[in-house]
């Protein structure tokens, strides 16, 4: 909305000051993974190592353990994403397009179930999932993972939804367009913001769950990367430089999704199509 | 999602011995002896605390970085992936990692704000009494700030340019078309993000947790942590207590959900 050449550099400073700030930990925790042992604790403190260690990246890359705990977190965030968008939607759209009896009811009750602190949940999703067999199986995570986050999901797309004019789909409806068609040419292009930040949301979450595995997935073919980098920090081995260099490395494919769907939080997608 | 909360409610009517094995049901004993702990006074009104700021703190600086990263200047994509990183990297390494940052000994935050001439000489951040809880608050406030911004950013793109063209035709000024064109459409973001918010800061654990470690009692806790502790760490090992403050606690949410809600005024917005 403000143009011209002054405001825009102003602004890009603004930003590069936001994005040194919010990266500066980070920093500190590279600077750490490249330490060497010996130099983890000095006192007084110093930022940069003497002795740069860049050979910790490649022997966290290397690690055979960290591989498989690298893909069962893909995996599971993966499915867990597609399933919440895929339940989502529908529940999103009906509940912002129909008025119907209990629908504040419902969309209370989709709330209430985020309220429970996973922390609190576990022991009785721990017997759920022993009951039905399903200990140890990527299903009991991918499935957990899609409750948890179904909710903000729906929250989410629901104010999307509620918020396109009608007319927009009025108009498809006289062209001769289906409920379905209209739902998947109109409605969801034009709400590509919410359902990129939708899906970056259940990724993540889903990508950093901790207790759930924790506590579900005790073969060690079927740890995710939360629990999997704990075991570089234990009571007999404490590589913290390790556990920083394989921290950053897992921080690397969220970012990378994140920049192959960030040119759709763009706006103006509703601009000109109410005339 | 039912099943287990099922299993909580049933936990917190009966009492279990202290390695863990159910002795049967007590009724509401298990309540009534939550309310007689000592501590429980100050932990909700660390938990009143830790809630209020920290959402309040986020919302209002993700409202400001929504607008930045909405507006048009060179680098804002990298800006963007930027601000995604506390998010992508989970709570627990942040959490760890801020503690490595403010450690009294090795942590390099101390000489940082000496260089700087801000300190004149180092504070013990996280066993001070006085600091450790506004240093758990900024960490709070740093892994809420990405989510936040990214919800107030979406809602924000799906306004119309339309509408502050005509703003701007009609000769509003820059502060009073935000206050009365952006806020207003941006409600049903805002309401969205500050609901999950109060929730999500509310059991927050791994932030208290790792960042409290090593003050004894419940000086710091909010009431996720003191759960926690009640459950598995205190001289207490009462699984049935911990199972009454956890349903205590979903209430409380409620609660506070509610009366968020109410004013307000969700219902009108939904319809």
């Amino acid at each position: 909305m403000r143009r011209g050449a002054a405001p825009r550099a102003a602004l890009a400073l603004a930003g590069l000051l936001v994005g040194a700030l919010v990266l500066s930990p980070y920093l500190v925790m590279l600077l750490t993974a490249v330490k060497p042992a010996g130099e983890l604790r000095t006192s007084p403190p110093r930022l940069t190592p003497i002795d740069w260690q860049w050979g910790h990246f490649a022997d966290v890359m290397r690690d055979p353990d960290f591989l498989t705990w690298l893909r069962v977190s893909l995996v599971v965030a993966a499915a867990s994403t597609a399933l919440v968008l895929l339940a989502a939607v529908p529940a999103a759209y009906y509940t912002a397009r129909h008025r119907f009896r209990g629908r504040t009811a419902f969309l209370f009750l989709v709330l209430v179930t985020q309220m429970f602190s996973p922390t609190a949940l576990v022991v009785g999703l721990h017997r759920e999932f022993f009951e039905l067999d399903l200990i140890n199986t990527y299903l009991a995570l991918v499935l957990t993972n899609a409750a948890f986050n179904l909710a903000f999901a729906v929250w989410l797309l629901r104010a999307f939804f509620a918020s396109i004019p009608r007319e927009i789909e009025e108009a498809a409806a006289v062209d001769g367009c289906g409920r379905l068609r209209v739902l998947w040419q109109i409605v969801l292009p034009v709400s590509r913001p919410g359902l990129v930040t939708a899906l970056i949301f259940s990724f993540i979450a889903a990508w950093n769950e901790y207790i759930v595995a924790l506590t579900l997935m005790t073969d060690p073919d079927k740890k995710p990367l939360t629990v999997g980098i704990t075991s570089y920090v234990t009571a007999y081995v404490q590589h913290w430089n390790s556990l920083f260099a394989a921290s950053l490395i897992a921080i690397v494919p969220v970012v990378a999704l994140f920049a192959l769907i960030e040119r759709h939080l763009v706006a103006g997608l509703t601009a000109g199509s109410v005339k | 999602m039912l099943y287990p909360a099922a299993q909580l409610v049933r936990a917190s009517v009966s009492q279990f011995s202290v390695t863990g094995l159910s002795e049967g049901f007590v009724g509401l004993r298990n309540y009534t002896r939550l309310f007689r702990q000592e501590p429980l006074a100050m932990v909700v009104a660390n938990t009143v605390v830790w809630v209020a700021v920290v959402v309040a703190v986020t919302i209002f600086l993700s409202l400001a970085l929504a607008q930045l990263l909405g507006a048009r200047f060179p680098g804002r994509t990298l800006v963007r992936w930027a601000l995604i990183v506390p998010w992508a990297a989970s709570v627990i390494m942040t959490s760890k990692l801020f503690a490595w940052i403010y450690d009294y000994y090795f942590g390099v935050l101390n000489p940082a704000l000496q260089a700087l001439g801000i300190l004149s000489y180092p504070v013990d951040w996280l066993g001070d009494d006085a600091t450790v809880m506004g240093a758990m608050i900024a960490v709070g406030v740093f892994v809420s700030l990405p989510f936040t911004t990214y919800v107030l950013l979406a809602g924000l793109q799906g306004i119309s340019p339309d509408v502050f063209e005509a703003a701007r035709v009609d000769g509003a000024s820059a502060w009073r078309t935000y206050r009365s064109v952006t806020l207003p459409l941006l409600r049903p973001a805002l309401l969205v993000a500050t609901v999950l918010n109060i929730i999500y800061v509310f059991n927050s654990f791994p932030i208290v947790w790792t960042l409290n470690d090593r003050n004894p009692g419940f000086g710091h806790d909010t009431m996720i942590t003191y759960m926690y502790k009640i459950a598995f760490k205190s001289s207490l090992r009462d699984v049935g207590l911990a199972a009454a403050l956890g349903v205590v606690n979903v209430l409380l949410i409620l609660l506070a959900v509610v009366g968020y809600l109410k004013t307000v005024r969700w219902r009108e917005e939904a319809a």
